[in-house]
């Protein structure tokens, strides 16, 4: 059956210039003197996670997959990853990815600081996987982690589950579950600070 | 700092990797970090990672060397580099020509990183200082001097068992005399805040003034120096000792320090037991002991690649910033 465009795509946050007039704080040790707001508080993002599970829950009885594996990229998206996976009831174990060894700007900035280990549980070949993050802008992180994933094996499938989806695409990437939509100026950052309470700040100079 | 062979760049990150001596605790512990990183690209199906695609490390082994060799080819490979493993034993050396004339060609060749092995102390230092500005050097074992990457593949094997260095007592055993892994293991363990490292050696292999020079606490019975150990290492005694007068016996030494179950019972029970390799058993140590539950050393072998990556691509990965760096010096920002 011909499934209609997906009504899980609901628009979040678009083009709205005074999203960023919530309570402004600088934390200049956090951020090196660089304005940030809250984006969304806690609250909202509980939310929004529950109408992920929910679009995730529609998704995949369309696509009649049984057992997903779900995969956090670090740091963000193993947050979001943790509470999709309890909100979901999955009961395979979850999955880490650190993509830094797949990151395309090696020869410009070296290694990054902080790699934390990959850990994929069980075998992926012929799985469903779903690969959660917090947000989705250039779409250079998941070219890396699915890069990642074909290394350890050939899964069945792959879903993209993403926080905040935002402009800026520079590769042709398009999630398949999204909790917020925003257009933002290049300039502005979307960041997940967490783990609790999960707030998604706007960071702009 | 600034000297040609200084083995950080302008901004404290890694240039060379020549010697433990001079490197900071946080330095030491991010090497181990990143190789914790590491670590799990053996997991993958595909055991490779595409960081270091494009560039060219060479092994300059002008001693002989399997383990450190191999684990250096494999970490490269599972980067992604492209690796030239030279034989000097049969190539241009041989023939008649100098260091500097090899190294020169390999760098007409696009060599970004040279991992050096060199039965001379201070050889690693050597290339550092002659190598053009943009290339990395890699001491892969220097004479008597420095074995920094094997020094850090203990570190990091220990660190797996007890992470905590403040709370250990070390106790390293064997010809500590010749022993450029005693010493940059010496030197690491004292960086990293370990509080008692014990050394344990027959006189004649044991270095004078050992204790002020690295802070240790020197034991010529074995029973004595391993005595509440959290972590016994054991070294490789060379057979030519034996001929130098420095030792009567093969036999003897096993008897006075090789390491067996029973003098083992002296350290903590959960103590770990090490060796870099290769293992002369029935010298060093019984089989009993080589084979047991509390050795690491195969573990040892597998963290080796693992950390190698980590200090590989940590000089490779500041390559370019340098030569920025370099730019905006000279353009007098």
């Amino acid at each position: 059956m011909p499934s209609p465009l997906p009504s899980f795509w609901k628009l979040g946050f678009v083009n709205n210039p005074n999203f960023h007039a919530g309570a402004t704080f600088s934390n200049n040790s956090l951020f090196n003197g660089e304005q940030s707001d809250i984006w969304q508080d806690a609250a909202a993002i509980d939310t929004v996670l529950y109408t992920m599970t929910a679009d995730l829950n529609t998704l995949l009885q369309q696509r009649q997959i049984q057992n997903p594996l779900m995969i956090g990229i670090h740091t963000g998206g193993v947050w979001i990853a943790q509470r999709l996976h309890t909100q979901l009831g999955l009961t395979q174990p979850l999955g880490y990815l650190d993509i830094s060894f797949y990151r395309d700007d090696f020869t410009r900035v070296g290694i990054h600081p902080q790699v934390r280990p990959s850990s994929l549980p069980i075998g992926i070949d012929n799985r469903h996987v779903i690969v959660v993050d917090d947000v989705l802008a250039t779409g250079r992180t998941i070219r890396a982690a699915l890069n990642v994933l074909f290394d350890y094996g050939r899964p069945a499938s792959v879903l993209l589950a993403i926080l905040a989806e935002r402009s800026g695409r520079e590769l042709p990437i398009a999630p398949d579950v999204v909790g917020l939509r925003s257009a933002l100026h290049r300039d502005i950052h979307l960041k997940l600070v967490g783990p609790t309470p999960l707030q998604l700040l706007c960071v702009h100079p | 700092m600034n000297s040609p062979y200084s083995q950080l760049d302008v901004r404290g990150k890694l240039k060379h990797f020549l010697t433990i001596d001079g490197l900071s605790r946080e330095l030491l512990t991010d090497i181990l970090d990143q190789a914790d990183g590491f670590l799990s690209v053996a997991q993958q199906a595909v055991k490779k990672v595409p960081l270091c695609r494009g560039k060219v490390i060479a092994n300059l082994f002008f001693e002989n060397s399997t383990r450190t060799r191999t684990t250096f080819e494999l970490a490269a490979k599972r980067l992604s580099a492209d690796v030239l493993n030279l034989n000097i034993s049969t190539s241009a050396t041989a023939k008649g020509e100098t260091l500097l004339d090899t190294l020169r060609n390999l760098e007409a060749m696009q060599v970004d990183l040279f991992v050096v092995r060199h039965a001379t102390s201070g050889a690693a230092h050597f290339i550092a200082a002659h190598a053009a500005p943009h290339v990395s050097v890699i001491n892969a074992g220097d004479g008597s001097h420095a074995h920094p990457t094997q020094a850090m593949l203990d570190m990091f094997t220990i660190r797996r068992h007890k992470p905590d260095f403040t709370q250990l007592r070390v106790a390293i055993v064997g010809d500590i005399l010749h022993s450029r892994v005693a010493r940059s293991q010496m030197l690491a363990l004292k960086a990293l805040g370990v509080p008692e490292i014990h050394v344990i050696a027959p006189r004649t292999l044991m270095p004078a003034r050992v204790e002020e020079a690295f802070g240790v606490r020197v034991f010529h019975d074995l029973r004595e120096g391993v005595r509440d150990a959290d972590v016994v290492i054991m070294l490789r005694i060379q057979r030519e000792r034996m001929n130098s007068a420095l030792l009567p016996s093969a036999h003897e030494y096993f008897y006075l320090f090789g390491l067996t179950e029973k003098r083992l019972a002296g350290a903590r029970p959960d103590a770990i037991v090490m060796h870099p390799g290769p293992i002369n058993r029935g010298v060093e140590m019984d089989s009993q002991v080589a084979d047991g539950s509390r050795s690491v050393i195969l573990e040892q072998v597998s963290n080796g690649i693992a950390v190698r990556m980590a200090i590989m691509s940590m000089c490779l990965g500041t390559q370019n910033l340098r030569g920025q760096q370099q730019e905006a010096i000279a353009h007098g920002e």
